[in-house]
Formats: C-alpha cells, structure tokens, sequence
C-alpha cells in the first residue's frame, strides 16, 4: 500500500514536468495548425503509457539502484577503502584510485545502456536508416563512449588538471574525426553526447564526482565535482564516429578480400587453360 | 490478444536485458570488491522489478505517443509553410521544457552555493536565488535558440559540422576569456538539458521535417537538433557568468 502512495506521489510529479510540453503542443495544435490530432486515441494512450513508465522507472531507481549505487561511490571513494589498513598518506598516487576508474567505467557503460532517452534515438535511427545503424551496435558504441569519458573525468579529478585541456583535446580528435568518418552518421554522432547523460546517468555519476572530490585533499566538490557529466557527453561522439569509421574499414577489407581471391581464382583458370593449350 | 500478449512479454524481456548490466556491475562491486552483503533485498528487488515495467511502458507509449506525435506536428508545419510558427513553436519547446527540468534546477542550486562560496554574490538567500533563476533561465533561453538553429538548418540543409565545429571554436574562444569558476557549470549544463521526454519528441521532429521538405535526407538533416541543444548552454552560461562578474 505504501508503494502505492510513493508511485502516485512520483507519477503527480512526472505528470507536472511533462505538463509545460504537453500545453505546447496542445496549444501550437490547437491555435496554429488548427487540425485534430491524427490517431488522438492511440496517441493519448501513448502519453499516458509513457507517464506511467517514466514513473515506475524513476520509483524503481529510487528504491534499488541510486541508494546503493551512491553508497558504492562513497564507500570506494573513502579513504579507508584505498589505504586498507595504512594510514592515509600525505601525497595521493593517481593508481590508488585503480577501483574507483573501473567502477566509473562499469557504471558508465551499464547506465548508458538503460537510457531511456538514448534507446528512443537508436530505434529512431535504426528506423530511419533502413536497417543499416543497428539499434543495439549504436548503444553499445554510445556506451563504451560514456565509459571511457567518466573513468577518464575521473582519473582528471584525483591528478587535478583542469578541466578544459581535456574538454578541448576531446574537441579537436571530434573535427579530425568529423572529417575521415562516413557523412551520414555526422549528425547522429554529434546527437548521442546530448542524450546519454538523463535520468539513470546524471545522479549516479554526480554522486561519483563529489564524492571523489570531496575526499581527496585538495579539491573542492563543488569546482572538480562538476564537469564528469562534460565528458560523459564528449566521449559518446568519439565513439560513435570511431564504430561508424570500424564498420566502414571493415566493409572495405572484406571487399578487397574477396577481390584478391577473384583474382587468384582467375589466374588460376586462366594458368589451367594455358597448360592444357600447351602440349 | 494472444499475439499482443506475447508482444509485451517481448519487450518485457528486452527491458531485463538492457539492466542486466546494471545488477552485474552492483553485484560484482558490493560482494567482490567491497566484500559486503546486499543490504535490504527485498526493497532492491521491487525496485528492479519497477524499473523494468517502467522501461517496457516508456517504449510502448514513446512509438505509440511521443513519435507519432512529434512527426505529425512537424509534417503538419511543413504543409502549412509557415516558417515564423514553425519556428516559434521550435524555440517555446526548446524554453519550456528546459526551464521547468528538475537537473538544471538542482545544478542551479548547487551553483548558486560556488558563487557564494567564491565570493561572486552575496551571501543572502535573495542573491542566490536570482542568481540561480538567472542560470536556469540563461539555459533555457540557449535551449530554445539551438532548436530555432538547428530546425532552421534543417530547412536550409546547411551541412552540420560547420556549425557544430564552429560552436566550438566559441566555446574554446569563451573557455580562455571566462572566469574559471564559471567554466565546470557551463560544460556541465550543456549535458542537463535534455530530458527524457524532449529527446524522443525533438528527435521525432527534426525526422519529420527532414522527410517532409523535398531534398532533404532525414539520417543527414533530421538527427543533430539535440547536438545544438547541448552546445548553445555552454555558450550562453559563459556569456551569463562574464556579465556576472
């Protein structure tokens, strides 16, 4: 019965979220395009569902993952988890922290793959593409991308460079990137940075960061505990563009292949033919 | 009723695979690394169960609902060849769902007590507030210029990457003349913004302009609105935070 109360409670705020766009389109609708909407049955049915799923997802999360996902972060983060035993000492090593970059990693790509908002971008793009961007493919890469980006946000919070040197390195590999890739996954590349860091990402990778910067010497939590959620959106592009430039490479080693085995096949035929002209 | 049945069950079972990873990874960290019994269970497992019924819900009404929806709204601006409404509606969708989003209004919170903290404000509950209703409306302002951009672009057909590089090279120019403590707000606000629920509608719209207009290829023209809006914040917060101080 509780549960019951704590779901209304979470569908009553996802309903007053949702409300600003649902008055917009309602409104542009009505006022401007002056037409019923097509389908309105189905189409209400779809809200509705994605109201209730949104809220069971966000009560889901509440009671299972982030509780004992922010306790993870602080426990691996705390000192007394990376100097088992010693006393702490005075200079930190960046490789203390080995547990802390392979957790960062793991729930990185674990939470980009449960991404509501990026699993309605794969299946618009697979839809769109005919088949050819795979949804699940386009995940994986997105969420190798985040992985990466959040243990390396990481590793920058215990060495303690400034964030922009990175931000910007990141930049210029995306222009190298931009120009070497096939055309048609630009736009979708550049895409998947806005869309991993929402629901499932953002509070367990902000607990990450402050907890990170609250426990080692030297940094400030509210400075260096910001900026992981920039690489969690930077490093998705590299990715993506990476897996669109592999699948391509690919594609045209496997053309070469079958190109040269032609070719010997032919020589070959054609070596026959000589021998049995010869006598 | 049978077929949808097994339909639902379908996609019950796909959403238990995308959090597989998710357990595997809790798992493996609380008994491995941290040696640590999983505390209260029984609140973990009905929360796992929640998230996979929400999940399965949320892809059903996003094909049924927020597609549809987003693409008929666009095709039905296309018809009616009215670039001034198609562009107001681009930017209050852009405005309105950035402003009221729960994560920017947290991380304006938070970055209202750096400012304190700083010393760039006042330390009274009115300075704060302003400031971080000043950093939400900033954002959301930034949100709805990237959609005009981007839905304009589309239009147009302008080629992506000229755009986007260019925004960084602004961002690069900002990053040096800004003031430091300005910087790690901004990048992460270009990540905030964009909610679950705008990322399918936006999505939709910008694929349903690009198959609407002729000569237009939606995987080309149609993706890339979502990559204005997560980099016009960066911009706009540096410019706030310049003015600022």
């Amino acid at each position: 019965m509780n549960l019951f109360f704590e779901f209304i409670a979470t569908l009553k705020n996802t309903v007053i979220d949702v409300l600003p766009i649902l008055s917009i389109i309602l409104g542009f609708q009505l006022l401007v395009i002056r037409k019923p909407i097509p389908h309105i049955k189905q189409v209400g049915f779809g809200f509705i569902y994605v109201l209730i799923g949104l809220a069971l997802f966000l009560l889901g999360l509440e009671k299972a993952l982030f509780p004992l996902g922010k306790m993870m972060a602080e426990q691996l983060t705390a000192p007394e988890f990376i100097h088992a035993g010693e006393h702490v000492l005075s200079s930190i090593h960046w490789s203390d922290y080995k547990w802390v970059y392979i957790f960062a990693a793991a729930i990185g790509f674990s939470t980009t793959i449960a991404e509501p908002s990026l699993i309605a971008v794969a299946i618009k793009a697979e839809d769109v593409s005919g088949g050819a961007i795979n949804a699940n493919s386009l995940r994986i890469s997105v969420a190798i991308g985040v992985a990466i980006g959040i243990a390396l946000g990481s590793y920058r919070i215990v060495v303690g460079h400034p964030i922009h040197y990175y931000i910007i390195a990141g930049y210029v590999v995306v222009v190298i990137q931009t120009f070497y890739c096939p055309k048609l996954i630009v736009p979708l590349a550049y895409d998947s940075g806005g869309v991993t860091t929402s629901t499932v990402t953002v509070p367990l990778v902000a607990a990450l960061g402050l907890g990170l910067a609250s426990t080692i010497p030297g940094r400030s939590p509210l400075i260096d505990g910001f900026g992981l959620i920039a690489f969690a959106s930077l490093f998705p592009i590299i990715a993506v563009m990476a897996y669109a430039q592999l699948t391509e490479a690919k594609a045209h080693l496997a053309e070469k292949k079958s190109e040269k085995r032609n070719r010997i096949k032919k020589n070959k035929q054609n070596l026959n033919r000589n021998n049995n002209k010869a006598p | 009723m049978n077929h949808q049945f097994f339909a639902f069950l379908k996609a019950l079972l796909g959403s238990c695979k995308d959090l597989l990873p998710i357990i595997i990874v809790i798992a493996f960290f609380q008994f491995i690394v941290l040696q640590q019994p999983m505390p209260n269970i029984g609140d973990i497992l009905v929360g796992l169960v929640l998230v996979v019924l929400g999940l399965t819900f949320f892809i059903y009404g996003l094909e049924m609902g927020l597609f549809p929806i987003g693409e008929s709204m666009a095709q039905a601006f296309a018809k009616k060849g009215s670039i001034s409404w198609l562009l107001t509606f681009a930017f209050c969708l852009g405005f309105c769902t950035t402003v009221a989003e729960p994560s920017l209004i947290a991380v304006a919170k938070e970055a209202a007590i750096v400012a304190v903290s700083g010393g760039i404000i006042s330390n009274t509950i009115e300075s704060q507030l302003s400031y971080a209703n000043g950093l939400r409306l900033t954002v959301a302002f930034a949100v709805g210029f990237a959609i005009v951009i981007g839905v304009l672009r589309i239009i147009r057909g302008w080629p992506i990457q000229y755009l986007i590089l260019g925004g960084y090279v602004v961002v690069v120019l900002m990053t040096m003349v800004a003031p430091s403590w300005i910087i790690g707000i901004a990048y992460d606000s270009g990540g905030v913004t964009t909610s679950t629920i705008t990322v399918p509608l936006v999505t939709a719209l910008g694929v349903g302009l690009a198959s609407a207009i002729k000569g237009r290829n939606p995987m080309i023209d149609g993706f890339g609105l979502i990559a204005f809006a997560s980099l016009t914040p960066m911009i706009f917060v540096m410019i706030y935070g310049m003015v600022i101080s």
